[in-house]
């Protein structure tokens, strides 16, 4: 029997089923091959906000989910050694493994042997003007901006080294999503950072399983053209990987959910660009030849092709912005559609009227508000009769601006059309990204493996 | 004679829509072969620059799997800015995948419907 390796996907974003990783563990429980559970929880963004955590708390800026997703399955994992990987870390992965050893110690379990990974927060080796002025690829200019987080997505081979170290898991900041797979197998199979077509498999693997239960059946569902069974119990997703680089995706028995070639494309097509040309720092994956046989929620997919990882690796840079100003208002019944294009109009001219300058953007929930703004023509069917909701919008670099923008939709109570009602209104502050290019020679001598 | 249809290509494709930045990709995977064959033909990147040019699209680049049935559309500036700086409700464009399967409108023959489509009535009416 050739040897096989076991990843189930617990979290496949911050804000992810927190009970969602108990059907794998009891699925692991029986099996006797290596078995993994990863959990993804940092978006684009989150590490922004985690590092404000830090700063408040030199203690916190791991992910303030961490014990939700370990405190149920911790003891069970220990007991079965089920192997964690997670990005738990977000802005302090010592931190978050100093929790999980808390937590370990509050459940009276052993203490759990943790490595983590370190190198990731370019702040650290990096000074800001090296920062700002390197290659921007997408997003904001960032040269004259204050930046609150710049984390450079690391690869899979240093989860795998710190797996090597016999821990019962690895705890990392940020790196490619992709990666939480990737490092137990390159680990398990002693892969070479030149077995591309192999490193291309195991990445794509990671793929399918990062976003979690978006490649089981959820985020699927379109009743009468895509039905998807139990999908209020959906099972999260269980990849069985062989040595020879083919994989099944499939998910626990008795779990809600769909697993077929229609769900595994999806998701295998969720945020990718050019298909032949996955970029992750070990590998340039290519899908293109990829196949897909179906088997009873069982997936078998096989056929990744890799290419010379990048020279470059990319970090993602946040700078602090300013503040999204939202308000709502409903307006329903008789002519509620003239009402609702009416109290727009107050409010746009109220904002002018007051001399507020800044970017806005209203809608009318109900006409067009996610694929129309109101002042498009949709191309979906309004009544004049309805039940219609306003929604206004603003950016404001100063909180004050976007208080007085919102206290305009509240004010309409009083002062706008017949008939409004249920309004709410929120600030947010935002923080705004930036993709920059570093060549990884810069970053591999700072990356760096810590037990605990 | 075959009959032909127009119908959105929520009828012989499904989609899911990602975010980078402000770049959004949406794939369209067609359900069997023949499905395959029309969204191969005629989902153009010019078409779907077209439908998604309200929304700010600049350029449209399209790839193709066809072993998978599927094409990924890229298209740049979709989004208003990105999930960090847009004053849209739906920031991610998540459902744009939504928006392209009802706006492409294409011909369609009974036989590219996946099995039970509610599509199916369509054909069965005169």
């Amino acid at each position: 029997m050739s040897k096989k390796v076991y990843i189930g996907c617990g979290a496949g974003f911050a804000g992810d089923r927190y009970d969602a990783s108990i059907p794998i563990v009891n699925e692991f429980k029986n099996i006797k091959d290596s078995k993994y559970l990863m959990f993804e929880v940092l978006a684009e963004r989150t590490l922004a906000i985690a590092q404000q955590f830090r700063i408040q708390d030199k203690s916190k800026g791991y992910s303030p989910y961490l014990d939700f997703y370990i405190e149920p399955i911790l003891e069970d994992c220990l007991n079965h050694n089920i192997k964690i990987i997670s990005n738990l870390g977000a802005a302090n992965p010592i931190g978050a493994a100093k929790r999980i050893i808390e937590i370990a110690k509050n459940k009276k379990v052993r203490k759990p042997k943790i490595g983590v990974v370190l190198g990731d927060d370019i702040l650290n080796y990096m000074d800001e003007d090296e920062i700002l002025n390197s290659p921007t690829m997408e997003g904001l200019d960032i040269k004259h901006t204050k930046i609150t987080a710049a984390n450079v997505y690391l690869g899979a081979f240093p989860i795998s080294d710190a797996l090597s170290r016999d821990v019962d898991m690895v705890i990392v900041g940020r790196s490619v999503d992709s990666a939480l797979a990737l490092g137990p197998l390159i680990h398990e199979f002693k892969w070479k950072p030149d077995q591309l077509n192999l490193l291309s498999s195991g990445t794509i693997c990671g793929h399918l399983l990062e976003c979690g239960a978006q490649v089981t059946g959820a985020y699927f569902a379109d009743p009468g053209f895509k039905d998807v069974p139990d999908l209020y119990d959906v099972g999260f997703p269980i990849a069985e990987f062989h040595e020879n680089g083919e994989f099944y995706i499939t998910k626990p028995k008795n779990t809600g959910g769909l697993v077929n070639k229609a769900t595994v494309t999806e998701q295998l097509l969720y945020e990718t660009h050019n298909p032949n040309q996955y970029i992750v720092p070990d590998v340039i994956a290519d899908m293109s030849q990829l196949e897909l046989i179906e088997y009873d929620n069982k997936v078998l997919v096989r056929g990744g092709i890799g290419h010379n990882k990048p020279n470059n690796l990319k970090a993602t840079i946040c700078s602090e912005s300013g503040f999204m100003a939202e308000a709502e208002m409903s307006y329903a019944g008789p002519n509620a559609f003239l009402r609702a294009k009416l109290a727009i109009e107050v409010i746009e001219k109220r904002i002018q009227k007051i001399g507020l300058q800044g970017k806005t953007r209203f809608d009318i929930i109900g006409a067009g508000s996610v694929h129309f703004s109101s002042d498009e023509q949709s191309s979906y069917e309004n009544n004049p009769d309805g039940d219609y909701r306003i929604r206004s919008a603003g950016f404001y670099v100063k909180k004050e601006d976007a208080e007085k923008f919102v206290s305009e939709t509240y004010s309409l109570y009083c002062s706008g059309p017949s008939a409004g009602g249920g309004a709410r209104t929120s600030i947010t502050p935002e923080s705004s990204t930036a993709s920059i290019l570093i060549d990884r020679k810069v970053i591999e001598p700072q990356v760096k493996i810590e037990i605990f | 004679m075959t009959k032909f249809i127009e119908l959105p290509v929520h009828s012989i494709a499904h989609s899911r829509a990602g975010d980078k930045g402000n770049v959004s990709n949406v794939s369209l995977i067609a359900y069997n072969k023949l499905g395959w064959e029309n969204i191969k033909n005629n989902a153009t990147e010019n078409k779907i620059l077209d439908i998604f040019n309200h929304l700010g699209a600049t350029n449209v680049t399209r790839y193709e799997l066809p072993k998978l049935k599927a094409l990924n559309f890229v298209i740049e500036n979709a989004l208003g800015g990105g999930v960090n700086s847009s004053l849209r409700l739906d920031r991610h464009g998540k459902t744009l995948s939504s928006y392209l399967l009802y706006h492409l409108k294409l011909n369609i023959s009974f036989d590219m419907l996946p099995e039970k489509s509610p599509y199916i009535a369509h054909f069965k009416k005169g």
